[in-house]
C-alpha cells in the first residue's frame, strides 16, 4: 500500500424506504504529492466519495486508509484530530467566519488544538497570503472581501496546518474564469512547493486539465482513470 | 480558548441581538433583586417595628403564685445561652394612679435599667428628664403624662390593692411609640417594684431578646429542655403573633415564586436566543467541525455564550436592581421622616441571586449546545 489515500471495495448506501446505493465497490489509490481530479455529472457520487476520503462521511462497507491509517474504527475525536492535522478542505461555499478577519480565519485550524499561534505559523500565514495574492486583505473581515478573495482565504485556511492532503469540492464553482485560473495555478504552486496532495472534485474540464490524474465517475462507479502525459 | 474567542465574537458581532437579550436579562434580574430585597426589608421592618422593642422570649411562673422562685439561677443559665442577646428580670404588678376623683389603672414594671434598656430601648425613648436613679423614682409614658398633667419631679400616688399607697417621683417621660404602653406602664427599679408588691425578692418574669428573631421558638424550646423546670412557662413572640407570621410567610412564598418565574424566564430567553444562534451559525460550526474542532469544543461555544450573557446581564441587573431599591426608598421617604421601609441589605441574598442567575444562564447554553452536537458538517457544507 503506497497511496496517501487508499479505498478498497468502498460501497455507500443511503438507507430509506428504498435504499439508495451511490457508490459501488470503489477501489482507488492516490499517490502522495499528486494533483487529482474527480469528475462526474451531478448525482454521480463524486462528492460522497470526497466526503468519505475526508472522513466527513463513512462507507457502508469497505476500508478507507488515510496516510496509512485505517479510519473505519476511529472515534469521532480521533477523526477530528486526523482531519485537523492531515486534511484541509476547500468547499464551493467558503464558509469563512464573518466575525473574524481573513488572518484570524486562516489561523483557526491551527488554534483548534493550541492556545496561541506560534511565530512560525504566523510567518506561514503571511507566506500563503502573499502566494495567493491576498496580502492586502488579511486584516479585513470576511464580509468585506470579494468572492475570489474569500475563496483564496479559504484555501490559505486549508493549508495553514501544512496538511498532507487538500480536498476541494467545486472550489471554483462560483467564480469567473480569470479567478478560476488564478486558483488553479495557486493549487499547482502549493502542490509543487509543499508536495501537498490535491483531490479536486469538479465538473469543469478546464479545472481538471490542471491536474495529473482525472478519475471519472458515473452512477457510483469509476468509468475512467486517466493520468496526464508527462 | 478558541471556543471562548468564537463565543465572544458571535456575541459582539450580532450586537443588536446581544444587547436586546442582555437588556432582557438585566431587567429580569433587577426585578428579582429589587423584589427580593424589598420584601426582605419589608418583613424585617414589620418584625422590627412590631417586636423590635419588646422581648422575644418571656419566662413567667406557671404556679398559682405569680412569682418565680430561684430566678437568679434561671437568669444565670439563660445568660449563658449563646443566642440570647439581652436579658432582664422583671417584677410587674397592677396599681392605680389617683386622678382627682377617679383612679387610672397602671402596670408598674420594675427592671434593672441597663438590662431593660437593651430590650425596650428606653433611654432613647426618654424625651424629657432622665432615667430613674433612686429607688423612689419612676418613668412615665407620654399619654399618661398628658392624662395626669404631670411635670418632672412631680409626685404620683399609687394605690396598690391590699398594700396601701406608695408615692413615687417622676424622673422622666418616655415615648415607646405605642399609646397603650405609654398610657399604662410605669418603669422603676426592680427592688422598688418587688417591695411595693411585696414579692419577697422574687420576680414575675424574665424577658429576653435573641439574635435571630425568627429562631425565637427554637431557642425557647431549647431553654425549656435546658431549664427543665415545671414551675415556669416559656413563651415566645412567634406563638403570640401567628397571624403576623402567616402574613410574612405568604410574602416570603410569593417572593420566592416571583424569583423562580424570573429565573425560568431568563433561562428560556437565553436558550431560545442561542438556539436560533445555532441555526444561524450552523455553516460556521459545520466548517469548524470539518476543520477538526471536536463536538465538545463546538458545543462549548454556546455554553460560553450563555455564561457571558448571564455574567454581563446579571451584573447589570444587580446594579439596576439595587439602584431601583434605593430609588424606591428615596421616593417613599420625605425629608426628616422615618422611612416607610428600613433598608436591610442582605449581601448573601444578592450574591446567591447573582450566582443562581449566572449558573442558570450557563445551563441555558446546554440546550443549544446539545443541538450543535447533532450538526453534521456534510449537511451544512452542502447547503452552503
Amino acid at each position: 500500500m503506497s497511496g496517501i489515500i487508499e479505498l478498497t471495495q468502498v460501497n455507500k448506501i443511503y438507507p430509506g424506504a428504498v435504499d439508495l446505493q451511490v457508490l459501488f465497490d470503489i477501489n482507488m489509490s492516490l499517490e502522495a504529492g499528486t494533483c487529482n481530479a474527480i469528475m462526474g455529472v451531478s448525482g454521480s457520487g463524486k462528492t460522497t466519495l470526497l466526503n468519505i476520503m475526508g472522513t466527513l462521511d463513512f462507507p457502508t462497507s469497505g476500508d478507507v486508509f488515510i496516510d496509512g491509517k485505517l479510519v473505519n474504527n476511529m472515534t469521532k475525536n480521533q477523526l477530528a484530530r486526523l482531519r485537523n492535522e492531515t486534511i484541509g478542505f476547500v468547499f464551493q461555499f467558503h464558509h469563512l467566519l464573518p466575525e473574524f478577519t481573513a488572518l484570524e480565519n486562516v489561523l483557526m485550524p491551527h488554534l483548534i488544538n493550541r492556545w496561541r499561534p506560534s511565530n512560525e505559523v504566523i510567518r506561514r500565514a503571511d507566506e500563503l497570503f502573499d502566494m495567493l495574492g491576498i496580502a492586502d486583505v488579511k486584516h479585513s473581515l470576511a464580509t468585506r472581501m470579494s468572492g475570489g478573495q474569500q475563496q483564496r482565504t479559504a484555501i490559505a485556511r486549508a493549508l495553514i496546518n501544512n496538511p498532507k492532503i487538500i480536498l476541494t469540492d467545486e472550489p471554483t464553482g462560483n467564480l469567473d474564469s480569470e479567478t478560476t485560473d488564478k486558483i488553479c495555478l495557486g493549487f499547482r504552486e502549493i502542490n509543487r512547493r509543499y508536495g501537498t496532495t490535491f483531490i479536486v472534485v469538479t465538473h469543469d474540464h478546464h479545472v481538471a486539465e490542471h491536474t495529473d490524474r482525472i478519475v471519472e465517475i458515473n452512477d457510483g462507479r469509476i468509468i475512467s482513470d486517466t493520468k496526464a502525459e508527462v | 480558548m478558541l471556543a471562548f474567542k468564537i463565543a465572544v465574537r458571535f456575541l459582539t458581532h450580532g450586537r443588536t441581538q446581544s444587547i436586546l437579550i442582555l437588556i432582557g436579562i438585566a431587567i429580569a434580574i433587577s426585578i428579582q433583586i429589587f423584589v427580593g430585597l424589598l420584601i426582605d426589608s419589608l418583613q424585617r421592618t414589620i418584625v422590627d417595628r412590631t417586636i423590635g422593642n419588646s422581648p422575644h422570649i418571656t419566662i413567667s411562673s406557671s404556679t398559682d403564685v405569680s412569682t418565680i422562685r430561684r430566678w437568679q439561677q434561671i437568669v444565670y443559665e439563660v445568660g449563658h445561652t449563646k443566642q440570647v442577646k439581652a436579658l432582664s428580670p422583671s417584677a410587674t404588678g397592677n396599681a392605680f394612679v389617683e386622678k382627682k376623683n377617679s383612679n387610672l389603672p397602671v402596670l408598674v414594671r420594675g427592671f434593672p435599667f441597663s438590662a431593660a434598656d437593651q430590650i425596650y430601648n428606653i433611654s432613647s425613648a426618654i424625651y424629657d428628664g432622665k432615667e430613674y436613679s433612686s429607688r423612689r423614682e419612676v418613668l412615665v409614658g407620654r399619654e399618661l403624662r398628658d392624662e395626669l398633667e404631670l411635670d418632672l419631679d412631680d409626685e404620683i400616688v399609687l394605690s396598690i390593692p391590699r398594700n396601701g399607697t406608695v408615692t413615687l417621683t417622676v424622673s422622666g417621660f418616655y415615648d415607646l411609640g405605642v399609646a397603650s404602653i405609654n398610657k399604662a406602664w410605669l418603669f422603676t427599679y426592680l427592688d422598688t417594684a418587688q417591695e411595693i408588691f411585696d414579692f419577697g425578692g422574687r420576680v414575675t418574669s424574665i424577658e429576653m431578646t435573641v439574635e435571630d428573631v425568627f429562631q425565637a421558638d427554637t431557642i425557647a424550646g431549647q431553654l425549656e429542655q435546658k431549664l427543665d423546670n415545671n414551675d415556669i412557662v416559656i413563651e415566645n413572640w412567634k406563638d403570640q403573633n401567628e397571624e403576623l407570621l402567616s402574613g410574612l410567610e405568604g410574602q416570603r412564598i410569593s417572593s420566592a415564586i416571583i424569583q423562580i418565574v424570573i429565573i425560568a424566564s431568563v433561562v428560556i430567553a437565553i436558550a431560545s436566543v442561542l438556539a436560533i444562534s445555532v441555526l444561524q451559525k450552523s455553516p460556521e460550526i459545520g466548517i469548524l467541525k470539518a476543520m477538526g474542532i471536536n463536538d465538545f469544543n463546538a458545543s462549548l461555544i454556546f455554553i460560553y455564550e450563555g455564561f457571558l450573557l448571564g455574567l454581563v446581564g446579571s451584573l447589570a441587573g444587580l446594579v439596576l436592581g439595587i439602584g431601583l431599591l434605593y430609588s424606591f426608598i428615596a421616593f417613599t421617604t420625605s425629608p426628616g421622616e422615618v422611612p416607610l421601609i428600613d433598608l436591610y441589605f442582605d449581601y448573601g441574598f444578592v450574591v446567591r441571586s447573582w450566582l443562581i442567575a449566572l449558573i442558570a444562564a450557563t445551563l441555558a447554553g446546554i440546550i443549544p449546545a446539545r443541538k450543535s452536537l447533532k450538526l453534521n458538517p456534510i449537511d451544512v457544507i452542502r447547503e452552503g
